[in-house]
């Protein structure tokens, strides 16, 4: 192949170009312009101080009063459901990539299409779907209730929330985990095992240094949706846990567009600094 | 000699079609051994049995006398090159060679010590940090003795390791390979489908076909005395003819009566008669025990290589003297250039070069290392 595009070479990819600069890179320059910019369309940096510097007073289960940084608060509390939700995704989802990618053709087959099917659908649609499901009076503590157990009380907590995030980015760990192993060559497995390696430490040595990129992907597809996720928390967590995605949304329907900005900006920020950490961590890794 | 490895009546099928049938196969110590057969006679299902990576469906496999067809590949004390090497490919060269001693935790400092020695066997010493996926294959395939040999292993098991290596290189690694086998003493167990490959290197040649062993012995013996007619064609190139053993020593082919050296056959038993394309002298037409004509001239080299058409049977002629197309001339064949095998299932299927076309056989070839590694 040669470096140098041709004009057909050019002329073909023009119409994909175009979409890209219409739809990513003028957007990102709007969040950018609008971030630091007041409703006058004049220069400034308030937006971004207020996201670190405003504070409100939020009343505790026992009725204390407490002074906090907003959004720094809501920001964490995202960051911290996204990496629990994470945590669990990979925990479940690397094993089963596992077990997938040594199953025969055909129930690859099968389990891939029943993992995708529920993609399908939209994903409030999902989330509706939960909230039938968690609610006190829903069918899980109706399941519960007829087998003698004690109702859970899900609905509004941030069990809720997570279950919710767990669900709806599940596929996202799987696939890319997956997809690495079911290409991973067996005549390396059969080497390890042949060096000395039981089960286990073809897992350890080999299987999981090489699903290495995939699980690094993995996490970044999902950290990175269910840190910027809005309505799941407003269903399953009552809107008890306001989450970034929802505070974006919110102070966009209010039409305070250049604070909604502002924060999208700072979340990008966020995410692009961690996606080069992970990025330089899988690299480093590949090469020794 | 001790017996190393005994494989008794051993058998396994795939899906339900025979790759192993029945076969019986001692491998002693110190020995190079080589099983040599064309694609899917079940020479790499046999090394993947001894592996431990098959388990045979009938037979046992003994190691040092004991039943170990339960033992799990990491628990035998055998090692595997494998055809494409199969390096991690997210190990360096050290870390490569260091990965069975790390499993079985030796200290820091004998590691070093093992892994610089091994780097000094294969010669690589100054490749310890280097990433395998930049090596060139030979390297690589160093490498991957390397690794198998660190632990030593009371037998190396070699499937093709040589077939994705360009000629001169293979050529090299097989005087390198032998070497290695002689200077560390352990059992070299090798498969191939190269049968100059296998009389250069090996102590002992086991020929396999369609599951069955058909002969097992020295390089020399095989060449020499071949067993049927399916070893005959595979080793070398051979004219096979049909001939009556008319009594001993005295056996007639072609319309002609030879004098023999081989004998106990019953009289007037048809047999196959083997005839090597080196040992037949070109004489005048008048002087020869058979005449023909020749149909076609090919030089290579260090011979020419002459297709004679004898009673409508081709035969293949190696000769340093040229003759031409269309040329009449005549044969001799000396009596210890006559080797008489008994009929087998192979008999008739091979050693008329009528068909005969270089070109052919090597795309076949090619196409036969292509299938075995998928």
């Amino acid at each position: 192949m040669k470096k140098n595009n041709t004009l057909l070479q050019r002329l073909v990819i023009a119409p994909y170009s175009f979409w890209a600069l219409l739809f990513i890179v003028v957007p990102l320059f709007f969040v950018a312009y609008y971030a630091f910019t007041d409703s006058g369309f004049h220069f400034t940096t308030e937006n971004i101080t207020r996201f670190f510097t405003a504070r409100s007073s939020i009343t505790g289960d026992d009725g204390t009063v407490r002074e906090v940084y907003t959004y720094l608060l809501i920001f964490w509390r995202s960051l911290k459901l996204a990496l629990i939700s994470t945590v669990i995704c990979l925990l479940l989802g690397y094993p089963i990539a596992y077990i997938l990618s040594r199953a025969s053709d055909r129930t690859q087959k099968i389990l891939i299409t029943l993992i995708m099917i529920p993609m399908w659908m939209n994903f409030l649609i999902r989330t509706y779907a939960w909230m039938t499901i968690l609610q006190d009076t829903g069918i899980l503590n109706g399941l519960l209730k007829s087998v003698g157990l004690r109702p859970l009380h899900i609905i509004g907590t941030e069990t809720a929330v997570v279950i919710g995030m767990v669900y709806d980015y599940f596929p996202y760990m799987i696939l890319p985990i997956y997809s690495v192993m079911a290409k991973m060559d067996i005549k390396l497995l059969e080497a390890a095992r042949d060096l000395g390696c039981n089960s286990f430490g073809v897992l350890r040595r080999v299987i999981f240094p090489l699903s290495l990129p995939g699980v690094i992907s993995g996490i970044t597809m999902v950290l990175i949706p269910s840190i910027s996720t809005f309505y799941i928390s407003q269903k399953l967590g009552n809107g008890k846990f306001y989450l970034i995605g929802d505070a974006i949304e919110g102070q966009y329907v209010a039409n305070n567009l250049h604070f909604a900005a502002a924060i999208a900006f700072i979340l990008m920020i966020v995410l692009l600094v961690c996606m080069a950490f992970m990025q330089r961590y899988a690299n480093s890794k590949a090469v020794a | 000699m001790r017996k190393i490895i005994e494989l008794k009546n051993i058998s396994k099928a795939f899906d339900g079609e025979t790759v192993l049938d029945h076969i019986s196969l001692d491998i002693y110590d110190n020995e190079f051994i080589t099983l040599l057969g064309p694609s899917g006679c079940g020479k790499t299902t046999t090394l993947r049995i001894i592996a431990g990576f098959e388990q045979p469906d009938e037979g046992d496999v003994l190691f040092l006398g004991e039943d170990i067809a339960s033992l799990p590949p990491h628990k035998r004390n055998v090692n595997t090159v494998f055809q494409r090497y199969a390096l991690f490919p997210h190990l360096n060269v050290f870390e490569n060679i260091a990965f069975p001693l790390r499993e079985k935790h030796v200290p820091h400092e004998e590691i070093n010590g093992k892994v610089e020695e091994m780097l000094k066997l294969v010669a690589l010493t100054g490749f310890e940090k280097r990433s395998v996926t930049s090596l060139s294959g030979g390297q690589q395939q160093r490498v991957a003795i390397a690794r198998a040999l660190v632990g030593h292993p009371k037998v190396l098991l070699l499937d093709e390791p040589l077939a994705a290596l360009d000629l001169k290189l293979r050529k090299d690694m097989q005087q390198e390979l032998k070497g290695i086998q002689k200077a560390t003493g352990i059992t070299f167990v090798f498969v191939t489908h190269d049968q100059e490959e296998a009389l250069s290197m090996s102590d002992t040649v086991v020929v396999m076909s369609e599951g069955k062993i058909q002969q097992i012995g020295t390089p020399i013996d095989i060449y020499n005395e071949p067993q049927n007619a399916f070893v005959a064609d595979f080793i070398g190139e051979s004219n096979i003819l049909n001939g009556v053993m008319i009594e001993d020593q005295k056996v007639r082919f072609s319309g002609h009566v030879f004098d023999c050296v081989d004998g106990g056959f019953g009289k007037n038993e048809a047999v196959d008669v083997v005839v090597r394309p080196e040992d037949v002298d070109i004489v005048p037409e008048e002087k020869g025990h058979l005449r023909g004509v020749v149909s076609s001239v090919t030089f290579l080299g260090v011979h020419y290589e002459i297709i004679v058409d004898i009673n409508n049977f081709k035969w293949m002629i190696q000769t340093t003297d040229f003759v031409d197309v269309d040329e009449h001339i005549g044969l001799y064949i000396e009596p210890d250039a006559i080797h008489i095998m008994k009929k087998s299932k192979y008999s008739g299927m091979f050693g008329d070069y009528s068909s005969f076309s270089n070109e052919f056989d090597e795309l076949s070839d090619a196409e036969a290392v292509e299938d075995e590694s998928l």
